[in-house]
């Protein structure tokens, strides 16, 4: 078994690279829907309640909006992630053959976890109409629990894979004596799972935001725009600062317990104290940097708040346990793409919570909802960022310091990877316009209905057509009373049209 | 001893993706062969109506099922998905694409795009559980051990395809005898009688396949065979036998209150029986549950999430489908909403 392993690790199987694009192609895709899998209950629920405790339709619209763009998410959430879970096997056997016993628990605990959310969520989407209001909301508000107990299994497989234990090593190099808890709680969970909740939380406050904030950019300064805009993004301007501090915090632990991968973040070459920060910048194979700022002392200062602090360098391993120099550059970049953005958000956050303690009121400068609009797709890079960091920073490991990639990977011929691979990015290309499209299209299918009737948005009386009224037509035909809407009713897929 | 209790957990979850998973196939089975848009235009109404709210939760099973298994019988996960990579691919992929189609129609007004929606998740419908229903039949035939590398041969025979049909046939028996009583709850007579049809044929199909099985199956998958055709393993398969043939006279009668339960029973009996006709193996003749089994602390905490698991899980299922069945779960409408017609929308 030695053998095998340092014979796998001198080589690079040609299947290795089409393995890794379609991982990493699949994992990205994904990640750009669990913001809203994790934390768009949550933003919703807190809606829902505001239109129920104070009676106010436009909270209560917003709601109903915002779970009808659930269902479509969550929906394709739900089949990128099966694809991920059949990956494992397809492209990764080695790694599930020999150590899925040791790490699998935690997807065991995110696939009930999943289960219940997928239970609950089916039942608040469809259950506006016909469950009494608040029953309706209580039966929902689990489904914030649920999914942070989800991604409690998600991170607990992913931080164990970055700093592996809870086993011992036989003869042959396979694990034996497995400790369960030891394998779950790691000494990166921690840093890693808040880091994460904290951050899917942002993103879809300020991406929900960002939708009303370019209506208030156009003109559409109505409470409604009001309304959706203020919730999220006070949601998410106060963890904005809480992230920052527990990015640092994961930072330090990354320093603590993976230091090749703190060098990779931080381009360290050799090992030494007084070490200079260089925002961004290109490390070359000689291990000169080219191009960035550098700042001296500042990192030893950031990972140990002393200059005096020793900061291990990329060639304190062997070149070949360690990211080589274009895999450094591209987490060091990944890492300051997301540190630069994130500082930038805090200055967003701040200058609102400026504006509404002076003022009780939103900024009136458009500059401010300029910066508001983008500050959602902003978040997305920075998770793609995040992820990038924790992932290639690992390289060349799968399981950190005790199996490679390459060992992992399967042996389907190259040629039937980049094949899957062309599929698969044809088809998730399609999925993922397609779900924008309908997005857009219903956005602007409400914004049609609104503008019919201002008073829908505006008004203080409720809605003529409330939805918790008896049942409607078993074919649905008749329930087309909205104001000014001259189309089928949502529900009528073939019976009225 | 937990190994065999956690082999079981597996088997019943793959008895329930059947069921449930199946039930949702075979609703797509149906709106394939529904016809053009006008003339399909209410069986697809029933179909989206009865499926849309349950259908992500049927969808979970699948995730748990390959969770148990590389937890608990990583040696089995590693094997079964080195050999079967392209049937296992390609059923990724449909799945990629059923869910995506299902979800993207229900809001599309625009009636060429609800086509090409429909048609991903109409096409999906039959590929998915064909290809999983081949990978199924692979293993039981003893074509993957540990170590078989990834050939067309483990998985493209005639116990595969046998196997890979016949998942085909029961799913869509499945979702006629479902979509049934979906009828009768949403008041449409004319679609009960439409799905009671189907169901008859769609069970007629089974039996054929099951009967062509038999020979073929003789030798190829002999250690399953012998299994589900005397000792324990063969009483499960009278009793799935029975409960299909009750669900038939029951059809037959008009009476559907209880063959939803009869046509779920025959199906899950099936998986039971051949969970009981492997033992002791996980791959048949190759590698046998215990020598598959993971570290012993693993499969005890397994277990020990199981049961919190059905604890926490089981009542809020029993909610979802009570409410689901009681007619409570209803999709918002564009009044709910506020939606208008946009320019173009035409459905």
């Amino acid at each position: 078994m030695i053998g095998t392993v340092s014979l796998l690790a001198a080589s690079t199987p040609p299947q290795l690279l089409p393995a890794r694009e379609l991982m990493a192609f699949t994992l990205a895709s994904h990640i750009l829907l669990v913001p809203f899998g994790v934390a768009l209950p949550l933003i919703t629920l807190i809606m829902h309640y505001r239109g129920l405790r104070r009676d106010d339709p436009v909270a209560l619209k917003l709601a109903r909006r915002w779970s009808a763009v659930m269902a479509i998410q969550f929906a394709v959430g739900v089949v990128t992630g099966t694809v991920l879970s059949f990956e494992l096997g397809l492209l990764w056997p080695g790694m599930m053959g020999r150590w899925g016993d040791v790490f699998g628990l935690g997807f065991g605990v995110e696939a009930w976890a999943f289960f219940l959310e997928a239970i609950l969520i089916a039942i608040y989407l469809y259950g506006w109409r016909r469950l009494k209001p608040w029953t309706h909301f209580w039966l929902a508000v689990p489904l914030p629990l649920t999914a942070l107990l989800g991604a409690f299994g998600i991170i607990a497989a992913n931080s164990w894979m970055n700093t592996p234990q809870g086993f011992e090593l036989d003869a042959n190099g396979d694990p034996v004596q497995v400790d369960v808890r030891q394998a779950i709680f790691t000494p990166i969970f921690g840093a890693e799972y808040w880091h994460f909740v904290v951050a899917m939380f942002l993103t879809a406050g300020y991406l929900v935001a960002g939708v009303y904030a370019v209506g208030w950019l156009r003109g559409r300064r109505d409470r409604y725009h009001r309304l959706g805009f203020t919730v999220p993004f006070t949601v998410a301007a106060i963890l904005t600062p809480i992230q920052f501090m527990l990015g640092d915090s994961a930072a330090r632990s990354v320093f603590h317990k993976q230091p090749i991968k703190f060098a990779a973040m931080e381009i360290v070459w050799e090992t030494d104290t007084h070490v200079p920060e260089y925002l961004f910048g290109r490390l070359n194979s000689d291990g000169s940097i080219s191009g960035g700022i550098k700042i001296p002392q500042l990192d030893s200062i950031l990972a140990g708040f002393k200059p005096s602090t020793k900061v291990t360098g990329l060639t304190s391993v062997p070149a070949s346990d360690r990211p080589n120099a274009v895999q450094a550059t591209i987490v060091h970049w990944a890492f300051d793409i997301m540190a630069t953005i994130g500082s930038l958000l805090i200055l967003l956050a701040l200058w609102y919570g400026w504006c509404w303690l002076r003022r009780r009121d939103l900024p009136h400068s458009r500059w401010f909802f300029r910066c508001a609009a983008i500050a959602g797709a902003a978040c997305l890079v920075t998770v793609e960022c995040g992820w990038i960091t924790t992932e290639v920073g690992r390289q060349p490991w799968i399981v950190y310091n005790h199996m490679r990639v390459s060992e992992a990977v399967t042996d389907t011929r190259a040629g039937s990877l980049w094949t899957m691979l062309g599929i698969v990015m044809a088809v998730y290309v399609c999925v993922f316009g397609a779900f924008l499209a309908v997005l857009l299209k219903m956005r602007t299918r409400w914004r049609i209905a609104d503008e019919a009737d201002p008073a829908a948005r505006t008004g203080p009386h409720p809605e003529t057509d409330t939805p918790y009224g008896p049942r409607g037509e078993p074919e649905p035909a008749g329930a087309r009373t909205a104001p000014g809407d001259g189309s089928g009713s949502g529900d009528s897929k073939g019976g009225s049209s | 001893m937990m190994a065999d209790l956690i082999a079981w957990v597996m088997v019943l979850a793959i008895a329930a993706y059947a069921c449930a998973g199946g039930t949702d196939y075979g609703a797509g089975f149906w709106d394939l062969l529904a016809g053009g848009a006008e003339r399909g235009r209410r069986p697809r109404w029933l179909i989206d109506h009865a499926m849309a709210p349950v259908w992500e939760t049927n969808n979970v099973w699948l995730i748990f099922v390959l969770v148990v298994m590389w937890t608990g019988f990583p040696t089995l996960f590693q094997a079964v998905f080195t050999a079967l990579w392209l049937p296992l691919a390609l059923a990724a992929v449909g799945l990629v694409l059923r869910g995506a189609g299902f979800a993207l129609r229900k809001p599309t007004r625009r009636l060429a795009r609800r086509r090409i929606y429909g048609a991903a998740f109409a096409l999906a419908s039959l590929v998915t559980p064909f290809f999983l229903g081949a990978a199924l039949g692979a293993v039981a035939a003893g074509r993957v051990a540990v170590g078989t590398t990834a050939t067309a041969d483990a998985w493209a025979n005639p116990t595969s395809v046998l196997t890979g049909l016949l998942a085909v046939a029961a799913t869509a028996f499945l979702g006629a005898v479902f979509l049934c009583s979906d009828a009768l709850r949403f008041d449409a007579e004319d679609l009960v009688d439409y799905f009671r049809v189907r169901a008859l044929f769609a069970f007629a199909a089974v039996v054929v396949l099951a009967i062509v099985a038999l020979p073929v199956t003789h030798d190829d998958a002999r250690y399953v065979w012998d299994g589900l055709t005397s000792g324990w393993g063969l009483l499960p398969v009278i009793l799935a036998g029975v409960c299909g043939v009750a669900t038939v006279v029951l059809l037959l009668r008009r009476s559907y209150a209880w063959t939803r339960y009869t046509s779920v029973a025959s199906v899950a009996l099936i998986v039971v029986a051949w969970g009981l006709a492997q033992r002791p193996y996980l791959l048949p003749t190759s590698l046998t549950v215990s020598e598959a089994a993971g570290a012993a602390h693993t499969l005890r905490w397994l277990a020990i999430v199981t049961v919190i698991a059905v604890v926490l899980v089981g009542p809020a299922l029993v909610l979802l489908y009570r409410l689901d069945t009681m007619g409570t779960l209803e999709p918002l409408t564009d009044s709910d909403t506020g939606a208008a017609k946009a320019p173009g929308d035409n459905y």
